[in-house]
């Protein structure tokens, strides 16, 4: 049989006396995804070739195929380090399609939980960064932090990275009550960390002679391939969606946008040490924001099963409370963190347990040809991601699933000027140049 | 409002080549004919409309209808912060279309994306190889008629 492989425009150029390598996909710096063959004269590389797809699970063609509601989760598994802000972007896209306001409350929560997102997701890039330059400690210390961080998502959503948490309409739960305390520790613990690094690394004659003037980026370039967020912001361009289309409630909360000069891999370092100060500072006036208690907020609620059997009895003498973060919501917060729309949201679980009626709306929503239905038509949303502008074009066919939906990841457009980055530099330069970037490979390859 | 004068200043200037313009949910959109794209996509890169990122490409099947491929690009200009989204249809029989390589360097990915997806192929680029699928793959996975759980054939071991 013929080989079905043609020969790649990189090996088919590639000089007879040069060296040819593959780094990656199993290689401990392409973080499991990737592979980059390179033509190497002695250490310099002369020229590369990026092949992605080895995470390619068809991301969107699975979405053609689930109900609104239920594709939800296949976002967390996009940028799996900051799968709260995926939940955001898909949820307002679609809010952006039904028309749907979205209680404050809520909104203050997102952002919130997307700034600790936010955080959680720089502070995996860096550790890797540093890490694959050899500061283990940095590792270690951002590893630590980030810790804290996800106890505050775990806390409130049941899980660290699979959290589907926000949800088309507002929120699945209401914040733990105790949230305050954890964030609290999150704030300090995570600050001392960043101080940490910012002393082990700024100055770090071996960290620096490898970031820094390493792969730079020109204005011009950076733009030219779509890139956006950190990276596109460490060139010097002022561009943050935050910022320039304000969602949820960043137009009344203070924050800076911290802006590199040269385009180098420091830079990219450094953009993203700062972003995550200005992240802290957004979640501290969040907490301020929310009210103290949530009106009726129970800490300790009944599970499902005694709820039900407390509703049977027919002069019950306890209130019937559900747990506020096992499955959702009382119906007196509910008011507060979810839109009042019985079409595109599902009625609280108190409903659906204790009543004929709200079991009734409860089976409809998820039945077959039913749940929610948006109007034809297409819309394209985007949120600050961990990358940059995380954007959804979702088009609609009227039906109860998506005709088509999209995912603009903004690390597709970084890793493809990588390339570009390392022509001509030594093959260790690689390294610190792809963890710069923080390729993720649930974005990227979808 | 200032997007409408966007869209009303692209329809008089290309009067022929403009279809449709609106803006539906809020999104500024235009639609064109598939022989101008380079010619809308390059006026639109420069001054006064600046936009000069190229946020995303992406392509839409509807087997149904005679232009069975629509190509939607997205474009965001950011001294001037706003986006646009630029469509065109073409039909499978000449599902070809310019590519915008010359004018931004992530149209590279995106273009070799769309084919590897859809099938769609663009005149001009550089390297027209899948992106996401291996050599050897048979159809194209984001297409209606190819079915969720569809396998594919094994490939043959290379030869060493």
């Amino acid at each position: 049989m013929q080989d079905p492989s043609p020969p790649t425009r990189f090996a088919a150029a590639a000089r007879p006396e040069s060296l040819l390598i593959n780094m990656g996909p199993s290689h401990p710096a392409m973080h499991g995804t990737i592979r980059i063959m390179l033509e190497l004269d002695g250490e310099r590389i002369l020229n590369s070739e990026v092949e992605v797809g080895y995470l390619h699970r068809g991301f969107e063609k699975t979405c053609e195929a689930r109900t609104w509601f239920n594709l939800l989760i296949y976002t967390d598994r996009l940028n799996y380090v900051s799968p709260l802000i995926n939940n955001l972007g898909y949820a307002m896209t679609m809010e952006k399609m039904l028309g749907l306001a979205v209680p404050e409350r809520a909104q203050v929560i997102r952002a919130l939980m997307s700034e600790v997102s936010r955080v959680s997701d720089h502070l995996t890039c860096l550790a890797a960064m540093a890490m694959e330059c050899g500061a283990f400690t940095a590792f270690l210390y951002t590893m630590k932090a980030r810790e804290f961080l996800w106890d505050v998502i775990e806390q409130t959503s049941g899980a660290r990275m699979t959290t589907s948490y926000i949800r088309i309409g507002g929120v699945r739960a209401d914040l733990h009550p105790d949230y305050a305390a954890h964030v609290a520790k999150a704030l300090v613990e995570t600050r001392k960390v960043l101080k940490d690094v910012h002393g082990l690394l700024d100055k770090n004659k071996i960290f620096l002679n490898r970031t820094r003037d390493v792969a730079v980026m020109s204005q011009e370039d950076a733009i030219a391939y779509g890139w956006t967020g950190p990276c596109l912001r460490s060139t010097g361009v002022r561009y943050d969606v935050r910022k320039a289309q304000p969602y949820l409630v960043y137009d009344r909360v203070a924050f800076d946008v911290p802006l590199g000069e040269r385009g180098d891999n420091f830079d990219r370092y450094m953009v993203r040490m700062l972003e995550m100060e200005q992240s802290l500072r957004i979640v501290e006036q969040c907490v301020a924001l929310l009210p103290k208690a949530a009106p009726g907020l129970t800490a300790d609620g009944m599970p499902p099963a005694e709820a039900i059997t407390e509703a049977r009895r027919q002069k019950s003498g306890r209130p019937i409370r559900l747990s506020p973060n096992l499955e959702g919501s009382e119906k007196a917060v509910s008011k507060d963190i979810m839109a009042a729309d019985g079409g595109a949201v599902i009625p609280p679980k108190e409903e659906t347990y204790t009543s004929i009626e709200g079991l009734i709306t409860h089976f409809k929503f998820f039945m077959k040809g039913h749940g929610i239905r948006p109007p034809k038509g297409e819309v394209y949303f985007a949120v600050e991601g961990g990358n940059g502008e995380l954007g959804f074009y979702i088009v609609s066919d009227g039906t109860d699933r998506p005709y088509r939906l999209h995912l603009r990841g903004p690390c597709f457009h970084i890793v493809s000027a990588l390339e570009s980055l390392i022509k001509g530099r030594l093959i260790a330069d690689v390294i610190p140049t792809f963890g710069s970037m923080n390729m993720i490979g649930g974005e990227l390859d979808r | 409002m200032e997007e409408k004068d966007d869209l009303s200043a692209l329809r008089a200037a290309w009067p022929g080549d403009i279809l449709d313009a609106g803006t539906p949910f809020g999104d500024a959109t235009i639609v064109i004919r598939p022989a101008a794209l380079l010619a809308v996509m390059g006026a639109l890169r420069a001054a006064p409309y600046s936009y000069t990122m190229l946020l995303d490409l992406t392509v839409v099947d509807y087997p149904d209808r005679p232009e069975r491929f629509e190509l939607v690009y997205h474009l965001l200009s950011i001294p001037r912060n706003r986006r646009i989204r630029i469509k065109l249809s073409v039909p499978e029989s000449a599902s070809v279309v310019a590519s915008l390589t010359g004018i931004w360097k992530n149209a590279e990915w995106l273009e070799r994306e769309a084919f590897d997806m859809f099938g769609v192929r663009f005149e001009g680029h550089p390297y027209m190889k899948r992106l996401f699928m291996y050599d050897g793959f048979e159809g194209h996975p984001l297409r209606k008629d190819y079915g969720l759980r569809h396998r594919q054939p094994p490939i043959p071991l290379r030869k060493p």
